[in-house]
């Protein structure tokens, strides 16, 4: 910097380091100590107009008092800025301009919302939403759910009814499925032919003999018919599944390729059992949510 | 002072500098524990509904702060309307009273935590913290098979007592116990007494079995029994909606 080494026209700060380096003092750029003026305004005008000094143990509010919104009571409420309000006035606004097409959806039974194309693809797309905000994450995005942990809600064949009031209770107050299992109860041949026997109710190849005795367990020992029912079509109100369609939930007996890897799926079922839980949703959505996704979930699966 | 002195002294220099640059800090922060409504009160029937962690949610904690969950969650549901479309509630400050250090976080790769209590089931959660792509195909976040050991429990009192010194109301005699049966009721004020600590944690391992897992208190029975917790303490169903607006 040595070409630098003296300017004598400009001020310098009279510090001196080193012997020769020195500090210009030169004024601030015009356009900058503008600048700063005005964000000095600025801040004095957001504080008349915004919450902004403590003052014991509350604080100034500001003129700001454009928030206003219903409370509880239905009386209208006008207060200070502040992000809580403001929420609380967007989300009416947003609920009113709902309301016309929501006020439908909750006063239409759900055969009549079918019957309207247009009321239809309202509840269908607003159900995707929530649909994959909430559920996507166990039934997957598509609804065809994961073998073995959460059911697919594309097939027609329903643990707890198909019907647009069970899938609504489904939805709203949750369910636990619970398969016991019975390696403590019954013998590995035991077991062995009654998963025969559960095969052979939907057509798969079991040999004869041990399906008979299956049968035997099945409605006798095992007291599997007490659940499933003695035609093994499943009890809907417990959620047992239906053994005799080819609709597998639990033991993957349509992934396996074998029959002996169809036949390990099921022993494991019936050995190990398996309880699973849908959790309630009527605290974390509203009613009218519930009954878009319930609308929503029945035409995935060709509802009852 | 001549500013010559202060500039050729690299000590008084730092120190004065720091006073400088904390005073944009504390002129934010000091009014705060100040005034009163920051901390919103949520009684119900008298009793708070925000209580501490249970010595089992604790160590749950503990295990979510080890593991850097924060980096890639928060727990802050800001008052905007996509946020409480999405994920509920906005948060409250008194919902993160007991927390330290609080959990807010800054950065969202993964969604927001803060109601994530009861959305799932335990079977979910196991799952995902295990293997996330098994359930969420297209997830980003990383498997956690490790959480499945045994959790270690021991020093479980002395983590509540660290936590007593900065303020949380555990309990550790007979006086303290009766404030918070007061304050919280019977059945949280049990779980808060520092004596009972280890037969408390195993009890609501024993009880919630989070993991599936009779024979064994895992890492998983914990941060599962915290991440259940989370956003539950406030049953909003019983406030007006304006109610909270109005400590603001
Ligand atoms: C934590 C995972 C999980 C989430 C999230 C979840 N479910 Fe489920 N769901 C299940 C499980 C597990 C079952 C089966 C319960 C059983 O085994 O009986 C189930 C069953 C169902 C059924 C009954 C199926 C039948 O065959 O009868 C419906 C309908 C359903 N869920 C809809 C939903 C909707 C809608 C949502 C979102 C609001 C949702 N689920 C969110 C896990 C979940
Ligand atoms: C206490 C009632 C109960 C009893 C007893 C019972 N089950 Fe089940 N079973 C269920 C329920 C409920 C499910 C569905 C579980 C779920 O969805 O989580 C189920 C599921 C199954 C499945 C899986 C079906 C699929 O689609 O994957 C098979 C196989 C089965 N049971 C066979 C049996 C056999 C064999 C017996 C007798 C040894 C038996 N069950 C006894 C309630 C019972
Ligand atoms: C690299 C970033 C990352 C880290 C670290 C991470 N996660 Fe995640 N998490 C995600 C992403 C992305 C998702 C969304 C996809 C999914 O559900 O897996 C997610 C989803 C979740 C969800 C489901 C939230 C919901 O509402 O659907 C939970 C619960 C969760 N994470 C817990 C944890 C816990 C506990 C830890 C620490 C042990 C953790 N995560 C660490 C990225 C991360």
């Amino acid at each position: 910097m040595s070409s630098e080494k003296s300017k004598p026209t400009v001020q310098t700060t009279g510090h001196a380091w080193d012997g020769d380096l020195q500090e210009f003092n030169n004024p601030l750029p015009t356009w900058w100590l503008w600048t700063f003026y005005a964000t000095v305004v600025f801040a004095i005008i957001y504080w008349v107009l915004y919450p902004a000094w403590p003052v014991g143990g509350s604080y100034t509010k500001g003129m700001m008092n454009d928030i206003t919104y219903t409370t509880a009571d239905g009386k209208t409420k006008t207060t200070h800025w502040n992000t809580r309000a403001l929420l609380l006035k967007e989300m009416q606004i947003a609920r009113e301009e709902q309301a016309e097409y929501l006020k439908d959806i909750n006063a239409l039974s759900f055969e009549q919302i079918r019957s309207k194309p247009e009321k239809s693809a309202f509840a269908n797309s607003m159900a995707k939403v929530l649909f994959a905000d909430n559920c996507a994450a166990c039934h997957q995005s598509g609804g065809d759910g994961v073998m073995g942990r959460y059911p697919n809600l594309l097939d027609d064949a329903w643990l707890w009814g198909g019907s647009f009031d069970k899938i609504q209770e489904t939805i709203a107050n949750g369910r636990t499925g619970s398969m016991p299992g019975f390696k403590a109860s019954l013998s590995t041949k035991q077991i062995s032919d009654v998963s025969d026997y559960v095969l052979s109710l939907s057509g798969n190849e079991a040999d004869a003999a041990a399906v008979k005795r299956g049968q035997a367990i099945f409605s006798g020992q095992g007291g599997c018919a007490a659940c499933h029912g003695a035609d093994a079509k499943g009890q809907d109100f417990m959620g047992s599944a239906n053994l005799t369609d080819k609709i597998w939930t639990i033991a993957d007996v349509s992934g396996a390729e074998t029959a002996a890897a169809k036949k390990e799926a099921v022993m494991n079922v019936v050995k190990n059992g398996k309880t699973r839980v849908m959790p309630a949703w009527k605290g974390r959505l509203s009613a009218t949510e519930i009954k878009i996704l319930t609308y929503y979930v029945h035409q995935l699966g060709g509802g009852k | 002072m001549k500013h010559e002195s202060i500039e050729t002294n690299a000590g008084l220099l730092i120190v004065l500098t720091l006073i400088v640059i904390s005073i944009g800090g504390l002129v934010e922060i000091v009014p705060l524990y100040f005034i009163e409504s920051t901390i919103e009160k949520v009684e119900v029937e008298g009793k708070e509904t925000i209580h501490p962690y249970s010595p089992l949610e604790l160590r749950g904690r503990d295990i979510y702060q080890r593991e850097g969950c924060y980096t890639c969650h928060s727990q802050m549901i800001r008052p905007f309307r996509d946020e409480a479309l999405r994920y509920g509630h906005y948060s409250l400050a008194a919902e993160s009273k007991f927390d330290h250090p609080f959990q807010w976080g800054s950065k969202r790769t993964g969604p927001d935590l803060a109601r994530v209590g009861g959305k799932y089931s335990n079977e979910w959660h196991v799952q995902h913290l295990i293997a996330p792509r098994s359930v969420v195909k297209e997830s980003i976040m990383p498997n956690y098979p490790w959480l499945m050991k045994s959790l270690n429990y021991k020093n479980v009192r002395d983590r509540m007592r660290a936590l007593k010194m900065v303020g949380v109301p555990y309990s550790e005699n007979t006086a303290e116990y009766e404030a918070n049966v007061k304050r919280f009721g019977e059945d949280v004020a049990k779980n808060l007494d520092i004596l009972r600590a280890e037969e408390n944690l195993l009890a609501q391992a024993a009880s919630g079995n989070y993991d599936g897992k009779a024979d064994d208190v895992t890492e998983m029975d914990a941060i599962v029994a915290y991440l259940q917790l989370l956003g539950t303490m406030v049953d909003f169903s019983k406030f007006d909606d304006g109610h909270f607006a109005d400590f603001r």
